[in-house]
């Protein structure tokens, strides 16, 4: 089921257009990437679903109704630019930043005291976030986006000042969130953690949106019909051997062992190569070259 | 609603939590009442003992000008030689060395080791101006109560005419609490109208910003930003009345009606002449401040006040949170900050101007004009120098004034809060403005 759908989203600034007729489709308990270059109207869609600016044109759905004010209290967003007050005691922050998501009082302080353990931060509640390190304010920031359990989360960015060792236990927090069955959103630069944890994606580039549905479809899509195939044997042979349908990408040779790039063309099989390759020595093995995210990320932003 | 009023109270609890503003409500009474209390006090503390003159008379005429005091003692020497006289003046520790040479006309000299107190040279002047003068008055034949006879001094009685009757008026007491009016409201948006800058950009510094406004609507950190801090200012000022009271009356119980106005009380003085009044005070100037007091216009000058304080406070404050969503830091605000304190400083000093002249041009438009009237108002209905029409048009013009600023600074602070790194020009504040 859609959680959140936008239709035809445009977004003009004085001097620049931001988002042109951009349509996605947020299915529920999924995690979605939202990728593209710095400047391609990311963060832009982004505040638009948090209702902070409005589009010029096109809707935003959420739960099939059109996007209110109310809708508010169902989103959790942590904005790439984010603080918090830094002379405010840790506890009492969190509390503050909960009511304003529409939590009472009562039910806001049992569910952060919750969190604080499962953090392992319960010793920080009377202490001022300027005491806390970067890392450590983070988690606090995570913890407030979190508290009011929202149906959609939406994460801008969410790796860019984390260590690695934050950054891991980030990711499987997201992971967490998503099997309690929260919809995750995120945009961000870091491919592995696309390949990773997204489900489905869009990339979006110079304000139009170039590529989106499933990772795993995407990586099909992008596919060029390389093999990488390691051998024992000699690549002088094998090479003469190559005729017009296939294309050697690169070879690397150690001692008597050879590893080979080769792109197929025209209509033949990889079982065709494979059956060629019989020939040339003892095979060890035979391996479609799968794309990874990063390189998808070039290639469509760079094609476009 | 309920945003605004959690934004509010956050805004107002951190800020009276500080450690800055609990000194600074402490202390400030101390001060004021310092203030007022201190030269009293120190009139007070004078040292009263008894202090030796020693006097060299040359012409040997002044011998009866000099009698002792309480705390003046005069010792007369004859030593003519100069050097010597001033030697035994210093072995002998005495205050100071008067030297009255023979010559035309006579000559007078305070010698003392220290710069002498201005009240024993006052003092010394004083006994031999009144020794000549009588001398004076005994050579042309005249006596002193000649003279005083012939002096004389008055004191004005003023009172307002209407057609309701004639009431006594006094045209101090008007002018103090019009002017008080005046600082106070200009103190209050000036301090306060600069927190609504800082806290804004505190908030972009942080970024903290963006994070609240996924949840709140700007227009309502705004409003719940402002409204707090003018409570804060309100708490401040109600318990800086409350302690300067407390100290003052503190000072009283404990020192006694000697260095206070006697006791009075007001109810008594209610529908009484000035001559009673004066009867009972002893004094013109000090019945007539009372009664001033008494009947002074206190409804409809606390009214207006309170309209055109918080009229001014919102305008400005709402100016001072567009320039704080503008900028990245407060260095960046001078360019902002300008055209806004200019009128507001413009409208102070030309107050002690419209003080004198409460009817004329410069006081009609000042009060007219938005930006000034929540200074200059007060003022003229504090002095009852007004027309209803014109409190009516300035009232409106400024409550008008304040809703278009709020709105148009609710548009600039919505654009300019999630703007950053970015140097901000008067024609970017105006297109921001037309941003949907």
């Amino acid at each position: 089921m859609e959680i959140l759908k936008t239709n035809k989203v445009v977004k003009q600034f004085e001097n620049h257009r931001a988002l042109t007729d951009v349509s996605i489709n947020v299915d529920e308990g999924t995690i979605f990437g939202l990728l593209g270059p710095n400047g391609a109207g990311k963060t832009t869609l982004i505040r638009i679903i948090n209702q902070i600016t409005a589009p010029d044109e096109g809707e935003v759905f959420l739960f099939n109704e059109k996007l209110k004010p109310e809708h508010i209290k169902n989103i959790g967003y942590l904005p790439e630019e984010r603080g918090l007050y830094k002379k405010m005691k840790v506890g009492e922050q969190a509390l503050y930043f909960a009511q304003l998501k529409g939590m009472t009082k009562g039910a806001a302080k049992i569910r952060l005291k919750n969190l604080f353990e499962k953090f392992d931060i319960n010793g920080w509640w009377d202490k001022k976030v300027e005491e806390l390190s970067k890392g450590m304010q983070q988690k606090v920031q995570f913890i407030i986006t979190i508290v009011h359990e929202p149906d959609l989360l939406i994460f801008d960015e969410p790796f860019s000042g984390f260590d690695p060792i934050n950054s891991d236990l980030l990711k499987k927090e997201i992971i967490e969130l998503k099997e309690n069955g929260a919809t995750i959103i995120f945009s961000t630069h870091n491919m592995a953690s696309v390949e990773e944890v997204c489900d489905n994606i869009a990339l979006i580039n110079k304000s139009k949106k170039i590529l989106d549905g499933k990772v795993s479809e995407i990586k099909k899509q992008f596919k060029s019909n390389i093999f990488e195939i390691v051998f024992d044997g000699n690549f002088n042979q094998f090479s003469a051997s190559l005729t017009a349908d296939y294309k050697l990408i690169e070879h690397i040779q150690k001692n008597q062992t050879v590893q080979v790039k080769v792109k197929i063309q025209n209509e033949l099989s990889p079982n065709d190569l494979l059956s060629k390759m019989l020939n040339f020595g003892k095979i060890i093995s035979f391996n479609e070259v799968i794309p990874n995210m990063h390189d998808i990320f070039i290639k469509a932003v760079n094609g476009n | 609603m309920n945003n605004i009023l959690l934004i509010l109270k956050r805004e107002y609890l951190t800020r009276v939590k500080k450690k800055s503003f609990i000194i600074m409500t402490i202390v400030g009474p101390v001060l004021m009442a310092a203030l007022f209390i201190a030269p009293v006090w120190f009139a007070m503390m004078e040292d009263d003992a008894q202090k030796v003159i020693s006097v060299y008379d040359e012409t040997g005429t002044y011998r009866s000008a000099f009698t002792d005091s309480e705390n003046l003692k005069f010792n007369f020497t004859e030593e003519t030689d100069r050097e010597k006289r001033e030697d035994s003046f210093l072995k002998s520790g005495n205050y100071a060395l008067l030297t009255i040479y023979d010559k035309n006309p006579d000559e007078y000299v305070l010698f003392s080791e220290k710069t002498p107190d201005i009240s024993v040279k006052e003092q010394v002047s004083g006994r031999i101006e009144g020794f000549i003068e009588a001398e004076n008055f005994k050579r042309l034949g005249i006596s002193k109560n000649q003279i005083d006879s012939a002096k004389t001094e008055i004191y004005l009685e003023t009172y307002t005419i209407s057609e309701a009757g004639i009431e006594k008026s006094s045209a101090e007491v008007p002018l103090m609490i019009g002017f008080a009016a005046a600082i106070i409201i200009y103190m209050f948006i000036f301090l306060y109208g600069v927190q609504v800058m800082r806290g804004v950009i505190e908030e972009k510094v942080n970024r903290v910003v963006e994070v609240l406004i996924s949840s709140v609507k700007p227009f309502q950190l705004m409003a719940g930003k402002i409204i707090g801090i003018a409570m804060v200012a309100l708490t401040q000022f109600l318990l800086w009345g409350i302690l300067t009271l407390f100290i003052v009356g503190f000072v009283y119980f404990s020192f006694g009606a000697d260095i206070m106005p006697q006791n009075i009380d007001a109810g008594q003085f209610q529908n009484i002449s000035s001559e009673q009044a004066e009867q009972i005070l002893g004094n013109s100037f000090a019945a007539d401040t009372i009664l001033g007091f008494v009947n002074f216009n206190w409804t409809t000058t606390i009214i207006s006040f309170l309209i055109f304080f918080i009229g001014g406070y919102l305008l400005y404050a709402s100016l001072f949170a567009a320039i704080g969503s503008a900028v990245d830091n407060e260095t960046d605000t001078q360019q902002f900050m300008l055209p806004v304190t200019i009128p507001l400083i413009l409208a102070f000093v030309a107050s002690q101007g419209i003080i004198r002249n409460p009817d004329g041009a410069m006081a009609f438009w000042f009060s007219i004009i938005p930006l000034t009237s929540p200074i200059v108002m007060p003022i003229r209905v504090a002095l009852e120098r007004y027309e209803i029409w014109e409190l009516v048009l300035s009232g409106s013009i400024l409550i008008l004034s304040f809703i278009a600023s709020v709105w148009l600074a609710a548009k600039i602070y919505r654009t300019g809060i999630l703007m950053y790194g970015k140097k901000v020009s008067y024609k970017e504040l105006w297109k921001w403005l037309r941003y949907r």
